[in-house]
């Protein structure tokens, strides 16, 4: 490197050289850093504060029964929930009874559920109050499509935030026939049946 | 009259369309006092621990990174690799990590409707900042993934070079894949095929968990094979290894050249000391010309060969695939009867519709791996523009590149640190 070479390469203001790898080196750093800078800056700007959670939107949601299936938690997070402000608290339960059922009693012959997660009790006559045992439900979602054909759908699936590990893909959203598996602000909590139409 | 008589036939129908499609039974009216129940719902997990797992997050990576530049000490990033093993896999179960959100943060830029949460963000620019001062700290034992598997690597082999680089470049073309299937909203194939998350939920399909053992008992041998020859994350935080202001070294105070060292890094990630002849530099001179001049050609040629997967890829969209299987519906004119096309026909979507959407998303796709295949391509020729690029250097180095800052070299120098 000629001396005028070298004058003109020292830094004013520390008097050090600045050779030609330096520069490109500190060119680059300053490239990745901005390029890190502008990639997080327009995200943050699309951003929320608030988390992500999974919901079934139960206006899509076709009971296939994978739900049950391809969850990666052994039980799936997927659970039956009764909205009990819309229930008609029929004696005949479309969830609750095999279709053509005998005997309207609690008989397991006559259960739709596989594993005898819905529980009836007797408020008054003609009503029956039914509750989902959510220990022992496994999101098949038979019960649902039973409401949904002969009830009012006041029982639909949805993702207990309580045991769903919140992967990051949802397993199911991607088996998921109706595209029903969203993901939503974890403060809307919910996405549940809102009741009677009125 | 006219118009009365359609209103009421229209208040007529909506009863009817109320009470017959979803609301069969009508609310009950309770005479013994009974009070219908709220639906018991259980509130997500806290905000609040999401933001602390983003603190715990940078303290790792703080203390980490003190160990590996200040300290110098394997017995602390050990226990800290343990810590995170325990927190972010244990306790966390994996979910979301910064190897995973590069493709939340690649979906929030190309998809206007997905709004990322701060928290992801977060774990990803957070290693990538810390490696831009201080090297790939975060891979040292932050990243859960990494840390088990330097844990099993007990009886560490060297890979040699004709092996170690060809299999180098498959976190690049992981990364364009992934990142190309992020950004159409077709899949996470990351968080998909990741081969230690079944590990710490005890659940995974058969396949998940043979790869994640295959993974582990090669990790035995092969130090860390999953970061090295797999992860997509990887290749961001080699590139900010590489200009990042600080950087572990072998020797605390100057090499002597004792060649102690030389086969002590479980992932090959030493540089030994160059002679230059005038001979090489003379050949290298030429062959650079060569591959500069070939460089476009190769870019070209790479994301010509790209673009034609993009058919195969875009169907691993759900909606081109489902657009897929209503078109042979149509064209054979019957229905596969799959629970996709039952749930499609039961919205009441036209075809059209449909159609048009997957054209635009099979457009996108078009465009992607020609992208993609252009930046591998020049990523190759790149890699072989290096190999006719010999430097001098004298000591024994960490790759900066490669170097996950383990630590595992520190107790092989005999060079006492200077005082």
């Amino acid at each position: 490197m000629s001396n005028e070479k070298i004058e003109k390469s020292i830094l004013p203001e520390t008097g050090k050289h600045l050779n030609r790898r330096d520069f490109l080196k500190t060119g680059l750093r300053a490239a990745a850093f901005l390029s890190l800078a502008s990639i997080t800056g327009y995200s943050l700007s699309k951003s929320m504060s608030d988390d992500l959670v999974w919901q079934i939107d139960p206006t899509k949601c076709v009971q296939c029964g994978k739900c049950a299936t391809n969850c990666v938690l052994n039980m799936s997070a997927v659970k039956c929930m009764h909205v009990h402000k819309m229930c008609g608290y029929c004696d005949l339960c479309g969830g609750y009874f095999k279709p053509q059922v005998k005997n309207l009693d609690t008989g397991a012959e006559n259960h739709l559920c596989p594993t005898k997660a819905l529980k009836r009790s007797f408020v008054e006559a003609p009503y029956y109050k039914y509750d989902v045992d959510e220990s022992l439900c496994n999101g098949c979602g038979k019960c649902v499509e039973g409401c949904g054909a002969f009830g009012n759908g006041s029982l639909h699936l949805q993702i207990n935030h309580d045991l769903c590990t919140n992967c990051n893909q949802c397993a199911i959203s991607k088996v998921c026939p109706a595209d029903a598996i969203v993901q939503i602000p974890a403060s809307k909590g919910y996405m549940l049946k809102s009741g009677f139409n009125t | 009259m006219q118009i009365v008589k359609y209103l009421l036939i229209s208040i007529f129908l909506l009863i009817f369309f109320q009470t017959s499609n979803a609301q069969r039974f009508p609310e009950p009216d309770f005479e013994s006092g009974y009070e219908v129940p709220e639906t018991q719902t259980i509130a997500p997990r806290a905000l609040s621990w999401e933001y602390l797992d983003v603190v715990v997050l940078f303290i790792a990576l703080s203390v980490m990174s003190w160990f590996v530049i200040k300290k110098r000490s394997r017995k602390g990033i050990f226990w800290t690799s343990i810590f995170s093993i325990i927190y972010f896999g244990v306790i966390r179960l994996g979910c979301v990590c910064s190897v995973g959100s590069i493709q939340n943060v690649t979906l929030s830029l190309f998809q206007s409707n997905y709004i990322i949460p701060i928290t992801v963000i977060a774990f990803f620019a957070l290693p990538l900042l810390f490696t831009l001062f201080f090297g790939r700290t975060f891979c040292a034992g932050v990243c859960f993934m990494g840390a088990v598997q330097d844990l099993v690597n007990i009886k560490p082999i060297s890979i040699p070079t004709w092996l170690n680089k060809p299999l180098s470049a498959i976190p690049y073309i992981y990364l364009v894949l992934a990142l190309l299937l992020a950004a159409t909203g077709a899949d996470f194939i990351i968080c998909r095929y990741d081969p230690f998350i079944g590990f710490f939920r005890m659940n995974a399909t058969f396949g998940m968990f043979v790869f994640g053992a295959v993974i582990l008992i090669l990790g035995i041998f092969i130090g860390r094979p999953y970061c090295r020859f797999l992860c997509p994350y990887g290749v961001l935080l080699n590139w900010m290894s590489r200009l990042s202001f600080w950087h572990t070294t072998i020797t605390p105070s100057v090499c002597i050249q004792c060649k102690l060292c030389d086969t002590s890094c479980p992932v090959d990630a030493i540089n030994k000391p160059v002679q230059i002849k005038p001979e090489t530099i003379e050949k290298g001179r030429n062959r650079l010309i060569t591959l500069f001049v070939l460089l476009p050609v190769f870019i070209v040629a790479s994301g010509f060969l790209a673009s034609r997967l993009y058919k195969p890829l875009s169907t691993i969209h759900p909606t081109v695939h489902l657009a897929e299987e209503i078109k042979w519906e149509q064209d054979n004119s019957k229905k596969t009867g799959s629970e996709d096309s039952k749930a499609f026909h039961s919205t009441g979507i036209q075809a059209s519709q449909l159609f048009s959407d997957a054209g635009r998303i099979q457009h996108f796709f078009y465009y992607g791996t020609w992208i993609g295949g252009a930046f591998l391509g020049l990523f190759f020729g790149i890699s072989l523009l290096k190999t006719s690029i010999v430097r001098r250097q004298e000591d024994y180095e960490p790759d900066k590149g490669n170097c996950v800052s383990c630590g595992k070299c520190y107790k092989y120098c005999p060079v006492p640190p200077t005082p």
